[in-house]
């Protein structure tokens, strides 16, 4: 059973973490890509950003003043039991959430779409979103954990859906990438370079899903399982970064730390795609919490495991299939 | 080679502003004010009165909501510190130079080249843009303390208006002169000709969009 008390102090520290400390992975991305920039004006920008990033991590400050709209993420093992249940565990990540925004301190974002009515404590009516994901245990074993994630997503801007049709193809799927980026990336409204990640398939809402998840959830370097999804991904990088923008919009090469692509079974008549940024302050932290109360701390939520994109009816045919 | 950096005060001389050229890099000194759509409206549309001295206090608006929380003892702990996009705020504008005296408006993204022939110039007005834009921890870094905080209570913390004082607060980057010229039109203009190459192998969709057209020197603001 894991105790309640520890999944909220867990959330309290993920938030913090979030918020302050930029993932090693985008760093080292945005290093890379800060050698090969040329554009003097975006050159200077990412150069204040590593210094950002330091300045946030020495005073204990968040790296950006926008808090984005911070989410949850949780994956439970298929043994996983929590002391008071699922609705004890949401009460304590919204909880959590409302204290980190007191304590750290992060801006206060989340408002009433109508009435603009704000708590100040980034909860509210759907707030923060509280997403789950189930995970069998390895070889036979007992997986009693869960994986906490805690997603700062920044950007109003920079993200966007399309209904395309099996005769767009490639190309299209190809100038709905180049529309999005450009769309957003001048006056860099999209705060690049940034992960991006495409959802392809499913249905309008899993089509967005899958294209958010793939941002905020798989760390800079990984490639989708499929090699030709794989190449896909890593010709888009390229391309975003030869449209000759850079950060901010001014001229330069940098507007894509990488690429990654989602897919979902769709209508036999569509090909949904949804594009979305994770911007400069890509934040995301992550936990484990054992049973026995253990936490481990880390930033890749290891979301898209083999069970997630599972394609058969069952898990097990699928792993039979494999053998 | 590296942009120029410059200090400038918040109650800018004519002169001062006049030297800056598009694409410098500028550190602030003195009060700056956030407003942004909750202070323009209460001011401008509801006539509430504008609680501080403008602009002999400060002629510098900052369109931002900061990451700080107001403690119970009345103190603040400011944290960090980053613009929100201007574009949104173009309709208040003209009223609120004419109410502020404002010289320095510094935010996300800069503002449209015709609002600032329309408003700025005729104001001796100029856009002053963050950087990147998630440098809150070294804005943050900039803001000495907080002087005051108006407005909370009706506004919210995000919509109030927080009084900052600011000691080398930067790096911010000229995005709009004297003249009205917009650096992010110099940058587009710069980037458009190269975009048809990586439009190529590319197709527009099956399907249009209403309004949708195929000129690739469209801007959404
Ligand atoms: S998009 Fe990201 S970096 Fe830009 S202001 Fe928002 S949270 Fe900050």
């Amino acid at each position: 059973m894991i105790p309640i008390d520890t999944i909220q102090s867990t959330a309290e520290t993920l938030m913090d973490k979030a918020a302050i400390e930029i993932p090693q992975d985008y760093l080292d991305g945005l290093r890379a890509t800060a050698a090969v920039e040329d554009g003097d004006l975006s050159s200077f920008v990412l150069q204040a950003m590593l210094e950002n990033y330091e300045a946030a991590k020495e005073d204990r400050r968040a790296m950006c003043g926008d808090t984005g709209c911070p989410r949850w993420y949780v994956k439970m093992g298929n043994d996983a039991r929590i002391e008071g249940g699922p609705v004890a565990l949401e009460h304590a990540l919204r909880l959590a959430t409302a204290n980190a925004t007191n304590g750290v301190p992060l801006r206060p974002n989340r408002v009433h779409p109508l009435w603009r009515t704000d708590h100040n404590n980034n909860v509210g009516i759907n707030a923060p979103e509280i997403e789950y994901g189930y995970e069998p245990g390895e070889n036979g074993a007992q997986a009693n954990w869960i994986d906490l994630t805690t997603v700062h997503k920044g950007g109003l801007f920079g993200t966007d859906y399309r209904m395309l049709f099996p005769s767009d193809g490639i190309e299209g799927i190809r100038r709905f990438f180049l529309d999005s980026l450009v769309a957003f990336g001048k006056r860099g409204l999209a705060c690049q370079p940034a992960i991006i990640g495409i959802g392809l398939g499913g249905s309008k809402d899993t089509c967005m899903v899958l294209g958010k998840r793939a941002a905020c959830l798989r760390t800079v370097g990984d490639r989708n399982p499929d090699p030709k999804i794989a190449a896909i991904e890593e010709e888009f990088k390229e391309l975003g970064n030869s449209i000759g923008m850079g950060a901010m919009g001014f001229v330069g090469k940098s507007m894509v730390i990488d690429c990654h692509i989602e897919v979902g079974y769709c209508h036999t008549g569509g090909m949904q795609m949804s594009v979305h940024a994770f911007c400069l302050s890509s934040r995301r932290a992550v936990a484990r919490i054992h049973a026995d109360g253990r936490v481990e701390y880390r930033t890749d939520p290891d979301w898209f495991t083999p069970y997630q994109r599972r394609e058969t009816v069952g898990w097990l045919d699928q792993l039979e299939a494999a053998e | 080679m590296a942009p120029p950096k410059i200090r400038l005060s918040t109650t800018p001389t004519p002169e001062a502003l006049a030297a800056l050229k598009l694409g410098d890099i500028v550190y602030l000194d003195g009060l700056m004010y956030t407003a942004r759509e909750g202070v323009y409206m209460r001011a401008l549309e509801e006539k509430a009165n504008i609680p501080m001295e403008l602009p002999q206090q400060s002629a510098a608006n900052f369109h931002c909501s900061p990451a700080a929380s107001i403690n119970s003892d009345g103190s603040f702990t400011m944290g960090a510190v980053t613009a929100t996009a201007s574009f949104r705020f173009a309709k208040w504008i003209g009223e609120w130079f004419e109410k502020s005296g404002a010289k320095l408006i510094v935010g996300k993204g800069g503002m449209s080249p015709e609002t600032y022939k329309q408003h700025f110039v005729p104001n001796g007005a100029i856009y002053l843009t963050t950087v990147g834009y998630g440098t809150g921890a070294l804005l943050g870094r900039g803001v000495e303390n907080v002087e005051a905080v108006h407005w909370s209570e009706e506004l919210g913390h995000a919509q109030a208006m927080w009084v900052l004082k600011c000691t080398n607060m930067g790096p911010f980057i000229v995005a709009s002169d004297l003249q009205g010229n917009c650096l992010f039109e110099r940058e587009n203009a710069k980037i458009a000709p190269g975009l048809a190459k990586a439009y190529e192998g590319t197709r527009p969709a099956t399907l249009k969009r209403y309004g949708e057209t195929d000129d690739r020197t469209d801007e959404l603001i």
